[in-house]
């Protein structure tokens, strides 16, 4: 096992962030662990660099227990949301940093430093800025910087707070798609934190999702996304559009409708549920196709690059509805505001139970 | 009609106003009557001018007022430093009380720290009485000049370091701890090239204090001639014999030696900081 985490608890004061977590990361992973921000997933980083002291657990990387040492003898790279370079160093001596502090013993000749510095710059595409000051380079740059830094000390595992949450969306992006990249090339296993779906669902190998301190659901990108275990998961993961009531005789109201109930809650007695419907699980047409499909008025129409939003108001149905149809499918329906459509509901997931987002 | 426009647009406003207000109360506050001690010497003649301020009394106590407030503003670059250290960096009761105690000494009269050390310090005083069972002797010596400046100087460094520290993030110390770097490795790496400008700041500033400082000295100092005679003792004594001339010249040599070791200061300081910041 790359990281095992046994059992951590950590309070501040009266607040739990962490609850009795367990997690278990095989070697050469890249995992995300993704949750609404205060859930508890950064303090669960700084736990395994050893920058914040568990009140309780153990934490095994590589299969050596490193539950009680100080950071700088876990051997951990870590990459801080703000890059967190050495402003008075350059580029070099940032990268370089970690191997001159190395005690005399285990310092890598002059010559060696210089080399292995040069190759993760240029691993890294920065090896023209070996002379820069951090102040000089853009946000992306500096984050490459720091990876290039963390990765210089040959760490057991590779932690990521957020890294690109403080740069713009076009860089963002493309430096997901270049450490996943760089990751295939260098296999040290990775947890990156991100309260981005998105981010979690395109990068990473297995998904961790964590709320309140608790983990609600692992898997890999396609499980988490397509069989959320709870309406939090559900919730979390995309735009969703959510409608309480009540479940009875196989049934599931929705507003004034009743649709199936998916097969597994068919025989469960009367309860109140929850029904949640993605936005791209909504079919519009003109006509009427379906003897369930809904009646609504488009209220508002969204351009989100090669999708249409439009939140309907539906007949029986308290609030609006919210759907995403391709742009070809939007023109050839030639809808607008104000234009009579008829709803289909392609795919449901109800859950049942109260279940507090 | 572009060769008419040769004033540059500045995005700040009131830069005519604001220069000329700066310009002119340096004047009126600073380089006037700084200029006096000028004008005054001018009418001695070169050869009194050089004999005056040569003579090996004068001499010795330029080397003395220099080479005492070296040290002590060195000395004050690591109390300073250990200072703002501990007021940042931790909390405990008390700390409010502390941090109003570090501005004291620019608000006492310097004339009362004196009496104080020279007090403290004396053959019956509770420092001087321990300090003669090794035959240590600080009053009447350079070293007193040396720990009073240390007490006027010390704020200067203390109150230009704390605010630099304050602004370094957990972050970076955080990093470096990661990076396997030891307190040690990360304070003298990291920590101390960010808070060197500020450090050479507060230093400059008690320096330049030191040279100047009269009151607190010359109650410890003892004034013995050629041994412990500050060079404002010098000035002030040939105003007593009634030698304006003599005074002026000795305070012109001064003044232009303080402030060209102020300009040098600030250029190192300036060069400092391009580097990093492009």
């Amino acid at each position: 096992m790359g990281i095992e985490l046994q059992n951590i608890t950590k309070t501040f004061g009266e607040y739990k962030a962490i609850d009795n977590l367990s997690l278990s990361i095989p070697s050469g992973d890249l995992i995300a662990l993704l949750g609404p921000s205060g859930c508890g997933k950064t303090t669960l980083l700084r736990i395994i660099a050893g920058l914040e002291l568990a009140d309780s657990g153990k934490i095994i990387l590589e299969n050596k227990d490193t539950t009680n040492l100080p950071p700088r003898e876990k051997n951990v790279g870590f990459v801080f949301q703000h890059y967190a370079l050495f402003r008075r160093l350059t580029v070099f001596e940032n990268v370089a940093f970690g191997l001159k502090v190395l005690p005399f013993r285990q310092r890598p000749a002059r010559k060696e430093i210089r080399e292995r510095v040069e190759h993760l710059l240029k691993l890294v595409q920065m090896d023209w800025a070996l002379k820069r000051y951090p102040s000089q380079l853009s946000g992306g740059q500096r984050q490459r910087v720091a990876l290039a830094r963390a990765l210089a000390v040959n760490p057991r595992v590779l932690l990521l707070d957020e890294p690109f949450s403080a740069l713009d969306a076009k860089v963002r992006q493309e430096l997901r798609r270049w450490l996943r990249k760089l990751h295939d090339e260098i296999h040290v296993t990775s947890i990156f934190v991100t309260h981005d779906q998105e981010e979690a669902l395109e990068l990473a190998d297995k998904i961790v999702v964590i709320n309140k301190g608790r983990i609600e659901q692992q898997g890999t990108p396609q499980e988490v996304y397509d069989h959320p275990v709870n309406a939090f998961v559900y919730n979390f993961l995309g735009n969703v559009n959510v409608f309480h009531g009540r479940i009875k005789n196989g049934k599931v109201s929705l507003g004034n409708h009743h649709l199936d109930a998916p097969d597994e809650l068919k025989n469960v007695e009367e309860k109140t549920s929850q029904t949640f419907i993605r936005p791209h699980e909504i079919g519009i047409s003109r006509i009427r196709s379906n003897a369930n499909d809904l009646e609504g008025t488009i209220r508002e129409v969204r351009l989100q690059g090669g999708q249409i939003g439009l939140n309907i108001e539906c007949e029986g149905l308290d609030g609006a509805i919210e759907a995403e149809v391709p742009r070809e499918l939007f023109v050839n329906l030639q809808l607008a505001k104000g234009v009579l459509v008829f709803v289909t509901i392609n795919r449901v997931r109800v859950f049942t139970g109260d279940y507090e987002i | 009609m572009a060769l008419f426009q040769t004033k540059r647009r500045n995005i700040l406003p009131g830069f005519g106003l604001s220069m000329g207000y700066t310009v002119f109360y340096l004047s009126a506050i600073v380089i006037v009557p700084l200029s006096m001690i000028f004008f005054h010497t001018i009418p001695m003649g070169w050869e009194p001018f050089v004999n005056a301020v040569t003579a090996p009394r004068v001499l010795a106590s330029y080397r003395l007022s220099f080479s005492t407030a070296f040290f002590a503003a060195i000395f004050d670059a690591f109390a300073g430093l250990l200072t703002a250290w501990v007021l940042v960096r931790y909390r405990f009761p008390g700390k409010g009380l502390l941090d109003a105690l570090v501005d004291l000494p620019f608000a006492l009269p310097t004339a009362v720290a004196g009496i104080c050390f020279a007090t403290l310090y004396s053959p019956m005083g509770w420092f001087g009485q321990i300090l003669a069972h090794w035959n240590l002797q600080i009053i009447n010596t350079p070293t007193g000049i040396v720990i009073a400046l240390i007490f006027i100087g010390f704020p200067f460094v203390v109150r230009t370091i704390q605010p630099v520290l304050e602004e370094v993030e957990q972050e970076i110390e955080e990093a470096a701890h990661c990076l396997g770097a030891t307190r040690w490795q990360t304070f003298r790496k990291i920590l101390l090239p960010h808070l060197f400008p500020a450090l050479l700041t507060g230093v400059t500033l008690a320096f330049a204090r030191g040279i100047g400082e009269y009151g607190s000295v010359i109650f410890i100092a003892g004034n013995l001639p050629m041994k412990t005679e500050i060079a404002p003792l010098m000035i002030m004594s040939k105003l007593d014999q009634f030698d304006y001339a003599g005074a002026s010249a000795v305070a012109l040599v001064l003044l232009c030696i303080s402030f060209s070791m102020l300009l040098l200061l600030n250029a190192v300081q300036e060069w400092q900081q391009k580097e990093y910041n492009s």
